[in-house]
């Protein structure tokens, strides 16, 4: 479809904003969420963790604990399948420890019992001699000389030689030449940042219940983004064949990246196995914090050349991103993403992963870019206040757009970034005059977007009704989005579609929800599904009128005979076509199953105006404006959703949030109290503007849209506290201490 | 005729170059091409890579036919939150 | 350790329990009483997502024992429509897309329940601050601030 065509497309149900269906059930506490369900003869279960940031493990002593009234069941690292391979030797591995502890939280061992008070005190009765080994949990420290070697054996082929060792991955990409770059520019800033780790703060803990029975198979019902990736896991640590372990995924209370992997539900199933009985398991806040994985901690060096007239020469930057103990670190996406935003003819990016005694990172949506672009957007902002340049125009002057080559590669199809950048500048915040310790941020951000395979059915009832399933998690709204879409293609009110999130047995593989790929990936599969639907509906039709099924079209929720030959007919409704269906050829279902790919990629600029009390250094944001292109918005409501809770999340990562280690390498804020997250006080409204520059990959033009939200928010805050407190913010968070001890020495340290 | 772009941190695995010529019809052909001609390069393709071709990254597909003439670009496999 | 047997009313109805005195009211709720509509975020306080009141007063539950409600009113998310009919803030919260994951949304509505029959025309900021105990990550509180004014306003027109 051409594009112009495609931008002017009209609809009747996208772009409502109708009540989500399992709305009643969230607001009356009936939906059923991973620790919500019960079954009879069920078993608790618990874990023990290490106390120690790295330690060898000489002993595992359970006798005590197994001795204890009400113990049905300890499983250790033998307990699982041998063998395994790279992701699911690491998932392993993190989940439970093998011969070395290797972060505080560090699973040793589980148990099963009766109740959780009883499988509580039993963790506490397992006896583990260690014997400690020095640690390092700091970025910096991590890959200084001296630093303990977390892993020799991970490093992997593409670190050369004279690195220090605890760089577990390095990924380079670029264009040019950026000492040509360099050499062509009036004014070169080069600067290092700090990030720490952020933790993905979802409110519902992990929790499931396993059921496996003596023959081989299993149940097994989670909190997760993508039961068919825990099913594949869970198999794969259990020896058991993929298909023999059905697994449900519950409501999901929040994941943001981190429930795309697993942590105790293979723990759970092996403790059902050994104990033959359910077996339920819930993380504790504490556990969360301390196992789950927060995203990376960060230090970035970035480097611009700019001429006078703002035009970019060159950029170079080199992003080390801290993943843990294990080399999952996703270093290589700041060096692709930081400037995808820009036209720029000569860079190199240089992403490295760093092993410390810390939980293995997690992705955390658009993982590795937040903090990235922290560093990138701060130095276009610092330049552009140098050479007298307003920020946005600076952006726009430099904006990709359809044509432009990426520094990561690929050349552009059609994208959104400058009407973005043109919504943030005539928008009425950005002329809001500022008053005295007040300041004003402006960030880009890019984010890929990702499709993945999917598999859609849907079934028609004889009354005319819909059941839709679609096999990925419901995070924040889906169900609705895909009825939209369903209901747009079949011609019915949004109200006949139910929507179910399927079981891995009742339908084909779907990858997590992730990647910002439901709305596009899922809605797609759905606008096929439907269609094979209304093919098969339009052939019951021109059976009925005896003529081809070719002259049959499918329009509004009617079939139409259409063409010049079709003759004339009374229009069939889809509720009169279904009503006879068993007699005209038998059950009608769609269906659709493919692994889209191409997402269109997303672009958002953001605003924002935040004061800083000049007594206290605390930052407070005042007012924020989010613009993001989301190609075509389904469900409005749920888009901004999207938008306003990335940009709050970065929010919370800017000036609150962080992992504090102890010299003991032990976390020390384990709690929600001692980690804070943003709560309803700290903020303003969160004022959007969506933005729809189709994406000719999608048949309605949807874009994903929730990771690009939280990749510009770091830096747009670190713009306007840098301009409030008159010193440019390098570090993370920008908690009070830290903002009023820069404005003294007038420069952040530490 | 194919002309693969490499990410930078490959070229040492590919004698220096940054674009790669080979002959392949799609994804698949691409990748076990250019796993022959630079042995050095498998371990990263066995590790997950996507393709860009015309712009369009395709995350972990070897089925998709490559046109005469396009821009093909090497990329670390995409991950997602 | 010895069980204790405990008599509250919950959500109006008289309910008897027993339950071992170091087991907090949110764990009697939910793995006894089977009203799982309250939710552990925490366990220490700060998530808000078990929010209950208790003799009319808003608390969490997983900072109360099952033992310290003997005697007492318990009220639930569960008792917070009347039958089939919602409360406007159930309404609201759903009109306004106040939940995305929706794990929060529970104790969201009992806070702000609690908040309305105090003072049923609070500011953006009084809404804010009373909420303040109660975390919310997917929505950014936006929508939910809305619902709870709109919801308010209703109220008014109501009364």
């Amino acid at each position: 479809m051409a594009f112009d065509q495609q931008k002017d497309q009209q609809f009747k149900y996208i772009g409502t904003r109708p009540k989500r269906q399992d709305g009643i059930d969230k607001v009356t506490g009936q939906a059923k969420y991973g620790a919500d369900t019960y079954q009879a003869g069920m078993l608790h279960g618990s874990i023990v963790r290490s106390p120690h940031a790295h330690a060898r493990i000489l002993k595992i002593d359970t006798s005590e604990a197994e001795a204890l009234d009400g113990v049905k069941a300890i499983v250790t690292r033998a307990d699982f399948a041998t063998g395994l391979t790279g992701e699911n030797w690491n998932i392993l591995e993190n989940i439970m420890a093998d011969k070395r502890a290797l972060y505080d939280g560090h699973a040793l061992a589980a148990i099963a019992a009766t109740s959780p008070l009883i499988a509580r005190d039993a963790a506490k009765l397992v006896k583990v001699e260690y014997e400690p080994l020095p640690h390092v949990t700091d970025i910096v420290d991590a890959i200084s000389g001296g630093a303990p070697i977390i892993r020799e054996s991970s490093i992997e082929a593409n670190v050369p030689e004279g690195y220090h060792k605890n760089i577990c991955r390095r990924f380079e990409c670029g264009k040019g030449d950026v000492e040509v770059g360099f050499g062509e520019a009036d004014l070169i800033v080069e600067r290092d940042f700090f990030t720490e780790a952020t933790h993905q703060g979802y409110i519902e803990p992990h929790a499931c219940l396993a059921h496996m029975t003596p023959d081989g198979k299993g149940e097994l019902w989670c909190t997760t983004q993508g039961h068919y990736n825990v099913q594949r896991i869970c198999a794969a640590l259990l020896g058991i064949e993929t298909s023999q372990l059905k697994v449900t995924a519950s409501e999901i209370g929040g994941g943001f990246g981190a429930k795309t992997t697993v942590f105790i539900d293979p723990v759970a199933c092996a403790l059902s196995r050994k104990a033959n009985r359910p077996v339920k398991m819930v993380m504790n806040r504490s556990e969360v914090l301390r196992a789950t994985g927060p995203a990376s901690s960060s230090w970035s060096t970035v480097k611009v050349g700019m001429k006078k007239d703002g035009t970019i020469t060159a950029a170079q930057g080199t992003y080390r991103l801290q993943g843990g103990a294990f080399p999952s670190a996703p270093s290589e996406s700041p060096a692709q993403v930081t400037f995808a935003p820009y036209d720029i003819e000569h860079a190199e990016m240089v992403g490295l992963s760093v092993l410390t005694n810390r939980p293995k990172q997690a992705a955390y949506r658009a993982p590795g870019a937040p903090m990235g672009v922290f560093a990138s957007e701060q130095v276009l902002d610092e330049m552009a206040h140098e050479l007298g340049i307003d920020p946005i125009d600076l952006r726009l002057k430099n904006a990709a757009k359809e044509g432009t080559k990426g520094v990561h590669g690929p050349t552009y199809k059609r994208i959104g970034l400058i009407e973005t950048l043109e919504a943030a500048k005539a928008h009425p915040h950005y002329s809001i005059p500022l008053k005295e310790n007040q300041g004003r941020g402006v960030a880009c951000g890019f984010w890929f977007n990702f499709g993945g395979s999917t598999s859609v059915s849907m079934a028609l009832s004889e009354d005319g009704s819909v059941a839709l399933s679609i096999g990925t998690p419901d995070i924040g709204g889906s169900r609705a989005s895909m009825a939209l879409m369903a209901a747009e293609v079949l011609g019915i009110p949004y109200e006949d579609i139910r929507v179910t999130i399927a079981d891995t047995a009742s339908l084909g593989y779907n990858d997590n929800t992730h990647g910002s790929r439901v709305t596009y990936a899922v809605g797609l599969a759905t606008i096929e599904a439907c269609k094979s639907a209304t093919q098969e509906l339009c052939k019951r039709a021109a059976g009925e009128w005896g003529i081809d099924p070719e002259a049959v079209e499918w329009e509004d929720g009617y079939a139409r005979p259409s063409g010049p030959n079709a003759g004339s007919f009374e229009p069939l409704s889809l509720k009169q076509l279904a009503a006879k269906m068993t007699q005209t050829g038998g059950p009608i279902n769609g269906h659709f199953e493919a692994s889209p790919q191409t997402a269109g990629p997303g672009f958002a600029t953001h605003l924002v105006d935040v004061e800083v009390d000049p007594e206290t250094g605390k930052s407070t944001v005042i007012r924020y404006t989010v613009v993001m292109d989301a190609g075509k918005a389904i469900h409005p409501d749920y888009v901004e959703g999207q938008m306003q809770g990335g940009a709050v999340q970065g929010i919370g990562w800017a000036l609150n949030e962080e992992y504090v280690y102890g010299e003991d390498g032990r976390l020390q804020n384990t709690v929600f109290l001692d980690y804070r997250v943003p709560v309803a006080s700290d903020l303003p409204m969160i004022d959007c503007v969506i933005i729809e520059v189709p994406n000719p990959g999608h048949p309605f033009g949807v874009r994903g849209v929730g990771e690009t939200s939280i990749v510009p928010p770091l830096a747009a805050v670190a713009n306007a506290v840098s301009a409030a407190s008159g010193v440019r913010q390098t570090r993370l968070p920008m908690s009070p201490p830290r903002v009023l001890k820069s404005m003294k020495e007038g420069k952040v340290v530490g | 005729m194919v002309e693969v772009q490499l990410w930078a941190s490959l070229q040492s695995y590919a004698e220096g170059q940054k674009v790669v010529t080979v002959e392949a019809r799609n994804i698949r052909e691409m990748l076990a091409a250019l796993v022959a001609r630079h042995p050095g390069l498998k371990v990263f393709i066995d590790e997950g890579v996507s393709v860009a071709i015309n712009g369009e990254i395709y995350a972990d597909s070897l089925v998709e036919p490559i046109p005469e003439g396009a821009e093909v670009v090497l990329m670390q496999r995409l991950r997602g939150g | 350790m010895s069980k204790q047997v405990v008599s509250t009313k919950v959500n109006g109805d008289p309910v008897d329990f027993i339950c071992d005195p170091r087991e907090s009211l949110l764990d009697v709720l939910r793995d006894r009483l089977g009203l799982t509509g309250s939710k552990e975020g925490c366990g220490t306080g700060d998530c808000g997502a078990c929010s209950i009141t208790l003799d009319g007063r808003l608390v969490c539950s997983c900072l109360v024992l099952g033992v310290e409600a003997e005697g007492k009113e318990i009220g639930t998310i569960e008792g917070v429509a009347d039958g089939a009919d919602l409360h406007i803030l159930q309404e609201k919260i759903i009109d306004h897309a106040g939940l995305q994951c929706g794990v929060c949304t529970p104790g969201i509505i009992v806070a702000a329940k609690n908040l309305l029959e105090k003072n049923d025309n609070p500011t953006e900021t009084e809404i804010r601050y009373w909420l303040a105990g109660n975390l919310c990550r997917c929505t950014g509180y936006d929508k939910i601030i809305r619902a709870v004014q709109d919801a308010a306003a209703e109220l008014r027109k109501a009364a």
